[in-house]
């Protein structure tokens, strides 16, 4: 027995006739403690989404607490620097025929429209279909028209992250960003503004034309003016630092990016004037990324990655290190069960739509974005960005209470990451799947909403939850890795 | 002069909140002056001016400058220097519309937004571990009235809480008293120097009560739950809570009360209270044990005060007949009725029951619509109404007393019996009014014995103090004026019955 034979300062407070007492459970037992002029603090309990038996099997782990510490503290610690914008050749294991793309695994078979359509268009900015009927025919297929097997495979797998369809071919550039104190990457596609784009599965020229542009000049511009600040006295722009201050200037990091490209932009323009290409596609590039307020999504994303990355596979962690979309289907991954997918149905997300679209064009939800709420921004810093909450007729009291509600299924409050309006507090930052269980409350994500039709592109923007099923069977799964050790 | 600069990379904060950290860093007892700021060039100068050597920085670094006073402790000053840089940038607040939260659904989300030493759990019991592992973790004890939780459960919590210097009482803990506060079923008491560790609900309750009445206080009641002293759970909780009264100054005796316990378990825990030098009062129940108005007694022996004449209050005009019949007793309180049927039995031979004592006959009650059938064919009979199997879908006995009111209208009705035997338990939790229920039944069963022309006797066992919310005295008036013998002692009340049933009542 290692039993130690102290009491704890509480049980001299119990002993003196306790102020405060807690009850979950039958009214008439707090009824009796008030009558006794003692506080009482009532649990607001229900039965969990999660089988009883899965639930107290993961609670009583010995390891979890520990484990959830240093899953959250790693992710907490985690820095994220943009230190290189290069071809996807170069930062990922990815060649012909290969496309990364967002959420959980998928085969062509079960892929919605707007990834069908981002994939087609893949196909056609590679050149290797000169028709999207020849793509579709190709993708359906599972071979490319030399016979080389086309492999869908997700950007979770690679370090990386894709916003809706976040389909990545060899050809397209990408953001890399760095974790200074562990020399981790994680990376992200360049953002291509909105309307008919291919992440929200629009393709044709128009689409094509733009990725060509963006590889030809966006991505090399870019890659030398970021080297030439990473060389400087200044170092790697530090996008964890723009990130705490956009939340403190009415983004949230996910739907709301405005503040954030405007300090990217405001960062890059001296190196970019100073590499010595020509003025006009200096001036095309700062145009591009000023009129795209979303430009600093695809950065924000892949800084969330990075931290996240840092918590996995830390054994009895009931931490949540991923949150990812497909289309088709929502998928979560969590710390103590490596790189194993809970996933559920996607819902179609609730929201303002753009002209004359409505619910009924709308595809179920999409996109690797969900990675920034997983990590404590975006819908969970909603008290931060009132301004998002239109997109639900909301108000500003419905964005302060989703954030605080977020907190409740939350292992922390980060430390840079914070929110004016309540008192500087840090976002609720790091899921825990096993209070999601408990408590019902699911995660609250800002999303764009993307056509259900294949080449439509983006329909509107709102706000969705994950199945709850994606966290009764995680809870499962951390239940029978408990029990067996 | 001394100084201290750090620049601590990557730490946004806006500039008027570091205005207000710098102004609260500066008013630091030996701080002459603080910076707070970010390494923006303007700042850099700023800090350039104040004297302070800032190393290389960035934009997005925060630099943090204190220069100490001339005559302050440097080592001291800086780190409450520090402390207060750590709180006024953690600092929190609520919100505009703080008051607005929505309430917790979890214990441990409860206890994590403001602590309490202890969490009353009473959800269902496949849920109630769960609640149980979050106080734990929070530092809080817990007392579990819940049952349906699992041995393995109960050891595992009660390891825990062990480890943690924390008490669990339950699971199926009724009755705790903690610094006078009552929790679950428990009776208001008045003070004094004797606490209680309690495997048994009803059992600290009517303890309780004549404690009260001889005029000796109770400190404490510390629930174990009913299982605690089986060989299975080893005496955890006893353990536990035997410690903690040790370690009480106002605590000078202490009576273990439990049903029918392990010699093993009870062994050990002797020796750790002679090893902790506490009192100890052993009151393990059991048929060849002394009842609880015996261990009441021996208390006040050994607190130097003569036991009282236990009180009783008398029916208007009681009928006498010494004709015989059957004992009926009809109990909310499982121990209560053990000791019952232990008093009983001594002198009526084996008392068949729901709950029988050892080998004694099985009373076969197959949920609450059978139990007047049951008790038709009976001989002397005593049921536990508390028992899990007459509890399904209803609230229990001492709160919802109309199964025990339908079974005493059918022992009226019966011819064979002379005597039914009732226990009522007052306190917090409790039904308010138990009286206001239980008196126009009494009265209409024994005016359906006067019109049968046969002698029907109802004898109730009042467990409850002066202090309670219902009232001792009244309560035991309105049985009284109904008909009813009303006694606080449940072993002379058992006794009484006995006499009745037998025709030696004179």
């Amino acid at each position: 027995m290692t039993t130690s034979h102290h009491l704890a300062p509480s049980v001299d407070a119990l002993l003196a006739g306790p102020q405060r007492v807690v009850t979950a459970g039958v009214d008439l037992f707090a009824d009796a403690l008030e009558q006794q002029a003692v506080t009482v603090d009532r649990v607001d309990w229900r039965p969990p989404l999660a089988d009883p038996d899965a639930v107290r099997a993961v609670l009583a782990d010995p390891r979890r607490e520990e484990a959830n510490r240093t899953a959250v503290e790693r992710v907490l610690a985690s820095g994220a620097v943009l230190t290189d914008v290069l071809p996807a050749t170069e930062a990922l294991p990815i060649a012909p025929g290969t496309f990364f793309h967002a959420g959980p695994p998928l085969t062509w078979d079960t892929a919605s429209g707007p990834m069908r359509g981002a994939l087609i268009g893949a196909m056609l900015f590679e050149g290797l279909a000169g028709s999207p009927d020849e793509a579709e025919a190709q993708l359906a297929a599972g071979r490319l028209a030399d016979g080389t097997e086309i492999v869908l495979d997700p950007c979770h797998h690679h370090a990386a992250v894709g916003p809706m369809a976040g389909v990545v071919s060899p050809s397209m550039w990408v953001f890399e960003l760095t974790d200074p104190a562990s020399g981790r990457r994680a990376y992200c596609s360049l953002n291509e503004g909105l309307g008919k784009v291919l992440r929200y599965g629009a393709f044709g020229e128009e689409v094509t034309r733009r990725l060509r542009w963006m590889s030809e000049v966006l991505g090399p511009l870019l890659q030398r003016a970021v080297r030439r600040r990473a060389a400087s006295d200044a170092g790697p722009l530090d996008i964890r630092s723009i990130v705490a201050q956009m939340l403190q200037m009415g983004d949230e990091g996910h739907n709301r990016n405005r503040a954030g490209t405007m300090m990217l932009v405001r960062e890059l323009v001296p190196e970019l004037l100073e590499i010595g290409a020509p003025s006009r596609d200096v001036a095309d590039v700062v145009r591009f990324c000023n009129g795209n307020d979303h430009f600093f999504l695809n950065l924000v994303m892949p800084a969330c990655k990075l931290a996240l990355d840092a918590g996995r596979d830390v054994p009895g962690s009931t931490l949540v290190v991923a949150m990812a979309r497909n289309g088709t289907d929502f998928g979560i991954q969590v710390s103590g069960t490596g790189d194993e997918w809970f996933t559920g149905p996607a819902a179609v997300p609730e929201g303002l739509y753009l002209g004359d679209y409505g619910p009924e064009d709308a595809n179920p939800d999409i996109g690797d974005s969900a990675i920034t709420e997983t990590a404590g921004v975006g819908g969970f810093a909603m008290a931060a960005a009132p301004a998002i909450t239109a997109f639900v007729g909301g108000d500003a009291d419905f964005a302060l209470a989703t954030t605080r509600r977020m907190y409740d299924i939350t292992l922390a409050e980060h430390p840079v990451f914070q929110v004016p309006v309540l008192g500087f507090r840090g976002t609720p930052t790091g899921i825990d799947a096993v209070a999601v269980a408990r408590t019902g409350i699911l995660p609250q994500i800002n999303t764009g909403i993307a056509g259900r039709v294949p080449g439509t592109g983006q329909v509107g923007a709102g706000l969705v939850n994950p199945p709850a099923q994606c966290f009764t069977a995680a809870v499962a799964a951390l239940a029978d890795r408990a029990r067996r050790t | 002069m001394k100084q201290h600069v750090e620049v601590r990379r990557g730490q946004y904060h806006d500039s008027v909140t570091l205005l207000a950290v710098s102004r609260s860093v500066s008013a630091v007892d030996g701080v002459a002056a603080a910076q707070v700021a970010m390494a923006t060039p303007l700042n850099l100068d700023v800090l350039a001016q104040m004297g302070f050597d800032v190393p290389p920085a960035a934009p997005d670094d925060l630099v943090v400058a204190v220069r100490l006073a001339e005559d302050a402790d440097a080592e001291s000053a800086l780190a409450a220097a520090l402390d207060e840089l750590a709180r006024a940038l953690a600092r929190k607040d609520t919100g505009p519309t703080g008051a607005a939260a929505e309430p917790a659904r979890t214990t441990g989300l409860a206890l994590r937004r403001e602590p309490a030493p202890l969490a009353l759990v009473s959800v269902p019991g496949q849920h109630a571990t769960a609640e149980a592992i979050d106080a734990l973790a929070a530092g809080s004890s817990v007392m579990l009235f819940s049952d349906n939780v699992s041995v393995h459960d109960e050891v595992a919590l009660k390891t825990e809480a062990a480890r943690r210097g924390l008490l669990v009482m339950g699971p199926d803990c009724g009755t705790a008293v903690v610094g006078g506060v009552g929790l679950g079923f428990a009776n208001v008491v008045r003070p004094g120097p004797v606490s209680l560790v309690a495997a048994s609900g009803t059992g600290a309750q009517h303890l309780m009560a004549l404690l009260d009445a001889a005029g000796v206080g109770v400190r404490h009641c510390l629930g174990l739950g009913g299982r605690d002293l089986t060989a299975a759970v080893g005496g955890l909780g006893a353990e536990q809570a035997l410690r903690a009264l040790a370690a009480d100054e106002g605590t000078e005796l202490v009576v273990l009360v439990s049903k029918p316990a392990d010699a093993g378990v009870v062994s050990r825990l002797e020796s750790l209270a002679a090893e902790l030098g506490t009192d100890v009062e052993w009151a393990t129940l059991g048929p060849d044990r002394p009842d609880l108005t015996t261990v009441a007694e021996r208390v006040c022996t050994r607190l130097g005060t003569a036991p009282p004449d236990w009180p009783t209050w008398a029916p208007p005009a009681a009928p006498k007949s010494s004709a015989p019949g059957l004992l009926r007793g009809l109990f909310a309180g499982g121990t209560l009725c053990d000791e019952a049927m232990a008093v009983a039995g001594r002198r009526l031979g084996p008392v068949a029951s729901n709950t029988p004592l050892a080998d004694w006959p099985a009373l076969h009650v197959d949920g609450p619509s059978a139990l007047a059938g049951s008790l038709a064919g009976a001989e002397h009979a005593m049921v536990d109404l508390g028992d899990d199997a007459l509890t399904v879908g209803r609230a229990h006995p001492m709160i919802d007393p109309s199964l025990r009111l339908e079974a005493l209208r059918a022992c009226a009705d019966d011819a064979r019996v002379r005597v039914v035997l009732l226990d009522v338990v007052l306190g917090h939790g409790a039904h308010p009014d138990p009286a206001a229920e239980h008196a126009p039944v009494i009265a209409q069963a024994l005016s359906t014995g006067r019109d049968a022309g046969r002698p029907l006797d109802v004898v109730v066992s009042l467990t409850g103090t002066a202090g309670d919310p219902q009232g001792l005295t009244t309560q035991a008036e309105a049985l009284a004026a109904a008909g009813a013998h009303v006694l606080l002692s449940n072993a002379a009340a058992t006794a009484l019955a006995v006499d009745l049933a037998t025709g030696a009542a004179s």
